[in-house]
């Protein structure tokens, strides 16, 4: 193989391979027929190697999700206008940390964070504003939205049905998955048990009543983005989807029933080759999961969906210019892996939220690869490619290593008690500064081609104003209510929560009432009680 | 005569749950040879105040990536001098943006490490200006 590399690594105490992908995984010098690939299979056609579509995007463009939240929900529906106005066709929500961690904004835990990293959403009438002149029976909305997320999407089922839609006609998708909570992104309300229950009670409560909505986005972005390697990325979702499938089955639902309501959510980093590979072996492993494990007879059961998001942690906050071509560079090898919809990274995500600008080349990134690139003509137009299928066949054996080892601890539930995936991220994350701080990966701008830089970019500002406006909106919506029937509303959903009943018909009920996303949060804290950080380094 | 090793708090402040860069901040000190006491998420400024006193350390590292730094950094820094702590360095890191790192020094915090910095920089910066507690 590369016998010319041997002599280099031999001498050097490098602590990764010199030629790698920024996951540390060597890279071959050149690859050959023979080295991978086998029998791949019809794009549209299980195991769905080559994509999820017959046409893929000669049928349909991947919708262009971008993800949007700051400040008041009004300030929200603004951008969403916006965004849509200017050719993004999916909606895409970032609520702030009370929020997502099920407090409203009039709460103590609230201070200073409202409305700084996502939009505030405490009570029926904010989720009312958000979508104001939006009918959500004529666009898909995907909510990033974990332990609250039951509430959340409560409110938009009644903001739907005050807009006059049906349920069956809301299209979408909630995050909803608690288990990479505890291994990456760190919302939560409850221990994972009873947060698993709640997953599992949206799946079985949206494949009977909203049909077209995705109760669940197994993730992997949130796991790659606090440091594992593609691999692992891979490999943890898989396990996170193989955790709820099987959660669903136990709840007595039919895998082709709700095989479909799945859908995916991976990153798109640096390494173009690693990434495509990596989505191409993950289409193709969860067909052979749902089919093999779960026993789902309809190849539409086993069809992953997937949508992508551009690494946030690779955007550099020297030479910011810089990052829209790094989000190309990665927007590119999403089109080429073949996803369902996807959001670039604007250049100014290292130091704020999207400003308008930012946003609207982050945008057009897409735009251009799908009206400019041609690489939208054919489908999978890397299949056969040497490297590639070389790559996606090795994805594979890496991932299904770590699976089989969390299957041996019993599953990823356990996995997750024993700190397994948490470990083996951290040790990621520190060999990655490792080498970093070593000079042995350049980030460009970064620890590599620096310069002075005397411009400032103007970043979106957040007015301090709008958290004492929005506790004081709070404090009188909540005020203004029949106290007693949201006492009754509270002790329904205390009653399902305990007498293990499905949550969502007592959660939409309440919130249809006017109970707020901290209230009904505050019942989760009371029956399941409240998950510590294990805080191990 | 050997020295004191410094004890370190590493805190994460509010609700914001990112800790990747908390972790390997408090492995790299580690590494260096300090004490490192890393309080894990979702702490309250009272908790970490309470918590940096009863460990006693020599200073107090946060890092916040939620926006929530103007109210949270010097929230801490007050309830460390209410607590009698106040000469207890308080340093930080995570995404401020440069136009907040002025009034922050002038609010009490010491240092700010933005994205970018590496965790040589972080270690050479508190060998040279952090000292025991008397």
């Amino acid at each position: 193989m590369s016998s010319g590399n041997a002599a280099r690594k031999t001498q050097s105490k490098r602590i990764r391979p010199e030629y790698a992908t920024i996951s540390g995984m060597e890279i071959d010098e050149c690859y050959r027929a023979g080295d991978g690939g086998g029998v791949l299979g019809e794009p549209g056609r299980y195991p769905f190697t080559r994509g999820v579509y017959p046409s893929m995007y000669r049928g349909k463009t991947w919708t262009m999700r971008q993800f949007a939240g700051f400040g008041s929900a009004a300030d929200t529906n603004a951008r969403f206008k916006y965004l849509l106005a200017q050719g993004g066709n999916g909606l895409s929500t970032a609520f702030d940390m009370p929020t997502l961690m099920g407090y409203d904004a009039d709460h103590a835990r609230a201070e200073g964070e409202v409305g700084r990293e996502g939009v505030a959403v405490s009570t029926i009438d904010d989720m009312s504003v958000l979508f104001d002149g939006i009918r959500l029976d004529e666009v898909t909305t995907s909510m990033t939205v974990n332990c609250s997320a039951s509430i959340l999407l409560a409110m938009y089922l009644v903001v739907g049905e005050r807009q006059g839609c049906s349920w069956k006609k809301l299209g979408g998708t909630i995050q909803n998955d608690m288990f990479k909570e505890f291994i990456a992104q760190k919302e939560w309300i409850c221990p994972p048990e009873p947060s698993l229950r709640i997953v599992t009670d949206m799946i079985e409560f949206c494949t009977r009543e909203v049909p077209r909505w995705h109760p669940v986005s197994i993730s992997g972005y949130h796991i790659r983005e606090a440091g594992s390697t593609a691999v692992q990325e891979l490999a943890f979702t898989l396990a996170d989807g193989i955790g709820y499938a099987q959660a669903a089955v136990e709840r007595g639902l039919d895998a082709d029933d709700f095989g479909p309501r799945l859908s995916f959510f991976f990153n798109v980093h640096n390494d173009f080759l690693e990434e495509i590979a990596k989505i191409r072996a993950a289409r193709r492993m969860w067909a052979r999961i749902m089919r093999e494990r779960f026993g789902a007879k309809t190849d539409r059961a086993c069809l992953m969906r997937t949508h992508a998001q551009t690494s946030g942690v690779s955007l550099t906050a020297q030479q910011p210019t810089n990052n829209v071509v790094r989000v190309t560079v990665q927007a590119l090898a999403a089109v080429l892996a073949g996803v369902q919809s996807l959001h670039t990274n604007s250049l100014d995500e290292t130091l704020a939220l999207p400003s308008q600008g930012a946003v609207t080349v982050a945008l057009r990134t897409q735009q251009i690869l799908a009206e400019e690139s041609g690489v939208v003509n054919t489908v999978d137009p890397l299949g056969g490619s040497y490297a590639i299928e070389a790559l996606t066949d090795r994805m594979e054996r890496e991932a299904q290593a770590y699976i089989d080892r969390i299957d041996a601890m019993g599953g990823i539930v356990r996995a997750i008690e024993l700190g397994y995936p948490q470990a083996e991220i951290a040790d990621a994350a520190y060999a990655f500064q490792q080498a970093t701080d070593a000079g042995e990966y350049v980030t460009v701008g970064l620890n590599g081609y620096t310069m002075e830089e005397d411009h400032k970019l103007e970043i979106l500002e957040i007015d301090r104003a709008i958290e004492g406006e929005q506790r004081e909106r709070v404090k009188a919506f909540k005020a203004a209510r029949d106290q007693q029937q949201v006492a009754r509303l509270l002790e329904a959903v205390r009653s399902a929560a305990v007498e293990d009943r499905n949550l969502m018909p007592a959660v939409v009920e309440a919130v249809r009432g006017g109970v707020t996303v901290g209230e009904i949060s505050e019942v989760y804290r009371r029956v399941f009680g409240v998950y510590q950080d294990p805080a191990t380094v | 005569m050997s020295e004191k090793v410094l004890r370190i708090l590493v805190a994460k402040p509010g609700l914001d749950g990112h800790d990747r860069g908390a972790k390997i901040i408090a492995r790299a000190l580690r590494d260096a040879g300090f004490e490192v006491i890393y309080t894990g998420l979702h702490q309250t400024p009272e908790m970490i105040a309470e918590t940096a006193v009863q460990e006693d350390v020599d200073c107090v590292g946060l890092s916040i990536l939620s926006g929530a730094h103007m109210t949270l950094f010097p929230r801490v820094v007050d309830l460390l001098a209410a607590k009698g702590a106040g000469d207890v360095p308080v340093f930080g890191g995570g995404i401020v943006p440069d136009e907040d790192i002025g009034e922050l020094k002038t609010l009490g915090v010491k240092e700010i490490f933005t994205p970018g910095a590496s965790t040589k920089q972080i270690v050479d910066w508190i060998r040279q200006n952090i000292q025991p507690r008397a």
